[in-house]
């Protein structure tokens, strides 16, 4: 078991356990701390919500989720910058759930501005309302936020803990706090003598710690570089820990069938013959779905295909076609937002040359490597749940709900996540755990959902319309009137995570096309809500992960209608509007030696998008192979403000692209009789290395604002192949997945 | 009945039916939890092991017919003394959520095996059937060709 979950455990069976610790510090004086939820035990100091200390040294208590972003190393590395400890020798582990762990970044996210026009008094507004992130609970991994979240606060932290640490051995020597200096977990004094921090730290957690200046970023020693991620070996070696991979003594397996007819309910079932399958514990009722309890994960699952289950019908229209036409209808009720509208769209200025296009996006799954899962033990008072997450208070709410007790006897373990792009933020994994515990009570169980399972029970991002008309005068756009339909992310996972039912403009569901960095005269758009029961969730990029495949395919449309280079097209557009796109624009036509023309043969296109605080321009190249397509070189662009870890950001870079060419390929969720037709990777393949392009990925640091590094690639390499595909072929797509109009390498 | 299996030097005995899948033998009875499960339809990978010098999506080998030694990718090498390959998966820094990495990593380990200096289209041809929903698939070919470097200096 993880050290925090002795110490939640411990703190739970004795109460009140003997400690120290729960000391604000310097940057929560202001902001008045939410309650220290660290209960260490002896031998352990908490010198805040972030920072325990023991004999073996200092532990970041990460508030943050790891999904493979490597927000642990980054959030590590910003700790040790200040508090002076080796990279190497901090250990993180995730946190338990916490209000202190609140994200402070998400919630600025939500005023109604752009992000690229935000002015500094606008921008800590934003920091301001953040705050309020602890009001609802919101530790979420998500947003691409992390980096925004903690570059100050966990600096802050660090530095805090350092000069209590100081003060602490300046009291035992009679000296100035001035006069020490720290290294590497050691504060030394003028005499040379010298303290650990494991010695000083439960005298320091008594100290009320003094204000703290930080450290220029030209002292950093770990910031700014690529440093080793701090969970590479394990993930190398086979030893990192997921969810999946939680064992405890006496753990049964199950495996679970939920109705394929997503939200129907559960009629009946008749379990006699999986129940005498060898291995086959027993076979429970959950309500809306059936769980088979046994020796093994596989029999679990092989006994499950022998229950006869009847469901019931599902709660939307069953085919994909009629939840089109529904997405198409809702464009004839009242838009739900106007978020931009600038000038007069409704007008065609004189003499401009008008094109109108539609575009489609299918309903995609995430399709984590890590099907989902949770491992869950009720001891009769308290339940305890083992799972990957993005939003621990959310899950234990939920789990507390589902189990009838108090929220405090709820204790999430938070694990490594094998993918999360947003699906592990929803609360089925914890649910159905928690109510499979609670009829096992005393027996710990590990519920793993089949990847036919996961594949076919997963909250889609929703398949979306999008409908442009445009104009083009002298070469420039001088009219975009967008108009985007689609079912409410925003509006179903918020009700599903904290029972909120959002009223108002959603700015989601527009994003990646009414805040785009574009001078255009009259520009327009407006976002519809479709009102349907299909699950629909946060999938990488969210909003993005359509409208800038809606809006940069129609950007490279009014381009060719103006006769203009696209990228040129682009960089114009943008010019005198926020220089750091035009930065990242720029940088790809260096990098890829763009010239607007290609070789028989080959096609490139280009796409840029703004999304979580960072400009993002890509340039994608296809070669026509034989008649086969093959994408053969990427460049990427991006300008963060400032790169924390150059390493890790290039990874997620070339992440986001890959993630977004998959989906752009092959990715597609279809419905028929209710149910979603495709079962397994065979059906919603992904890119592969074979298939993969050669990235090229160049980091730019003019931003004034730190940006989002985790999504923010996804978005414009869907139009961007696209757009390279019309390059070589002259055939404009404007529909998704490419693989239906052409013959791609697979 | 009880079959005997040798899984990195150490022999197993396990009380199971035959046809369970040797993916669920490793993780549930015998809690080597490094071999993932992805996919149970070997579409992608993650539960690649080596049966003598053979990588076999082990979901699709049953415990009867296991037919030699297993090496999973605990006894590859351990974080104290990793196989060259996991040592150049870590100074490519390859790992990103890292599920699917036990399997790239034993793939590409057979691979070496078979051809020490693999070309970009050998590693293709012998990668395509692992799947990385991160996409860490350009530091996983420069983590090969990382591996065949320090090889051939041995």
């Amino acid at each position: 078991m993880s050290r925090i979950g002795k110490i939640a455990r411990r703190s739970f069976l004795i109460g009140s356990v003997a400690i120290v610790g729960g000391v604000a510090f310097g940057a929560y004086k202001i902001n008045q701390p939410a309650p220290n939820p660290l209960k260490p035990e002896s031998g352990q100091t908490a010198l805040n919500p972030f920072i325990l200390i023991d004999a073996q040294g200092v532990t970041l208590i990460a508030p943050r989720a790891e999904m493979g972003q490597g927000v642990h190393t980054t959030w590590a590395a910003l700790i040790a910058e200040e508090l002076d400890v080796a990279l190497e020798d901090v250990r993180v582990l995730h946190g338990p759930a916490g209000k202190a762990y609140y994200n402070s970044a998400m919630l600025g996210e939500a005023l109604p501005g752009k992000g690229y026009d935000t002015s500094a008094f606008l921008h800590s507004v934003g920091g301001a309302l953040g705050r309020i992130g602890r009001l609802v609970d919101l530790q979420l991994t998500g947003g691409s936020s992390s980096m925004k979240d903690g570059f100050v606060r966990m600096r802050e932290t660090g530095a805090a803990a350092r000069e209590t640490l100081k003060q602490a051995a300046a009291t035992r020597l009679g000296l100035s706090r001035d006069e020490l200096k720290t290294e590497n977990g050691i504060v030394i004094a003028p005499d040379g003598s010298r303290f650990t921090y494991s010695e000083l730290a439960e005298d320091a957690a008594g100290i009320t710690p003094p204000d703290v200046t930080l450290r220029d970023p030209s002292e950093w020693r770990y910031l700014g570089k690529s440093t080793p991620r701090i969970d590479v070996v394990g993930k190398s070696t086979g030893t990192a820990q997921f969810g999946i991979d939680t064992r405890l003594p006496g753990m049964k397996f199950a495996a679970l069938r939920a109705n394929p007819r997503l939200g129907g309910g559960m009629k009946g079932f008749d379990a006699s013959a999986a129940e005498t399958m060898p291995g086959v514990e027993k076979v429970v009722d959950l309500g809306d779905a059936v769980a088979v309890v046994a020796k093994n994960t596989w029999l679990a699952q092989q006994a499950l295909d022998m229950v006869e289950i009847d469901w019931e019908d599902a709660p939307y229209p069953p085919e994909t076609d009629q939840l089109f036409d529904a997405i198409a209808r809702s464009f004839d009720e009242k838009p739900n937002s106007a978020m931009r509208d600038d000038g007069d769209a409704e007008t065609l200025p004189d003499g401009a040359n008008e094109l109108t296009a539609e575009y489609r996006v299918p309903y995609l799954a995430h399709a984590t490597m890590e099907p989902m899962n949770a491992t869950a033990l009720h001891d009769g008072i308290a339940l305890d749940v083992w799972c990957g997450n993005q939003d621990p208070i959310f899950q234990q709410k939920k789990c507390a709900e589902l189990a009838g007790i108090e929220q405090e006897n709820v204790r999430i373990h938070t694990t490594l996540m094998g993918g999360g792009f947003g699906r592990r933020a929803e609360l089925d994994f914890a649910s159905y755990a928690t109510l499979l515990a609670t009829q096992m009570k005393g027996t710990p169980v590990q519920l793993t959902w089949s990847r036919e399972e996961d594949m076919r029970h997963d909250f889609y991002r929703p398949g979306a319309i999008g409908r442009f008309r445009g104009a083009v005068k002298d070469g420039r756009a001088v009219l975009l009137d967008g108009q985007i339909a689609a079912q409410s992310v925003m509006g179903q996972s918020l009700k599903r995570y904290a029972g909120i039912s959002p009223m108002g403009p959603d700015k989601v569901h527009v994003e990646g096309a009414f805040n785009q960095p574009y001078g255009i005269p009259n520009y327009r758009i407006r976002g519809y809500l479709t009102d349907l029961a299909v699950p629909v969730g946060s999938w990488r990029s969210v909003g993005n992960s359509h409208n800038a495949f809606f809006h940069e395919t129609f950007i490279d449309e009014l381009a060719h209608a103006a006769g203009r280079d696209p990228l040129d097209f682009r960089i114009e557009l943008a010019q005198g509007v926020h220089a750091p796109s035009v930065g990242c624009l720029e940088a790809v036509r260096e990098m890829s030696g763009w010239t607007g023309k290609t070789p028989d043969g080959v096609g490139r296109g280009v796409a840029f998008t703004y999304s979580f605080g960072t400009p993002v321009a890509e340039v994608i190249e296809v070669v026509d192979e034989d008649g086969t397509i093959r994408i053969r070189k990427a460049w990427i662009a991006c300008d963060v403000g400032t790169a924390l870890d150059p390493s890790i950001i290039k990874a997620q870079m070339e992440s986001g692209l890959i993630y977004g060419l998959s989906a752009a390929c092959f990715g597609e969720i279809t419905f028929a009789g209710g149910e979603v037709e495709q079962f397994n990777f065979p059906d919603y393949d992904a890119l592969r290395l074979h298939n993969t392009p050669e990235i090229e990925t160049r980091i730019l640091e003019t931003n004034p604002y730190l940006g989002g590094v985790g999504e923010p690639g996804t978005p414009p390499s869907m139009p961007a192949l696209g757009n390279a595909l019309f390059d070589l072929t002259g055939k404009r797509a404007r529909s998704l997945p490419l693989s239906k109009e052409f013959d791609l390498l697979a | 009945m009880s079959t005997s299996l040798k899984i990195n030097g150490k022999t197993h005995d396990v009380d199971l039916p035959e046809d369970v899948p040797l993916l669920w033998v490793l993780r549930d009875e015998i809690g080597l939890t490094g071999t993932k499960y992805g996919c149970g339809v070997a579409a992608c990978g993650a539960c690649t092991v080596h049966i003598g010098e053979t990588a076999v999506r082990s979901c699709q080998v049953a415990l009867g017919d296991v037919w030699d030694d297993v090496t999973t990718i605990e006894g590859l090498g351990t974080p104290e003394t990793m196989a060259v390959i996991q040592a150049a998966w870590v100074e490519n820094q390859v790992a990103q959520c890292g599920y699917c990495q036990s399997g790239q990593i034993m793939q590409a380990a057979a691979l070496l095996t078979e051809n020490d200096s693999p070309s970009d289209e050998d590693i293709d041809l012998a990668m395509q059937g692992n799947l990385c929903r991160c996409g860490t698939y350009p530091r996983i070919r420069a983590a090969i060709h990382t591996a065949s470097a320090k090889m051939k200096e041995v």
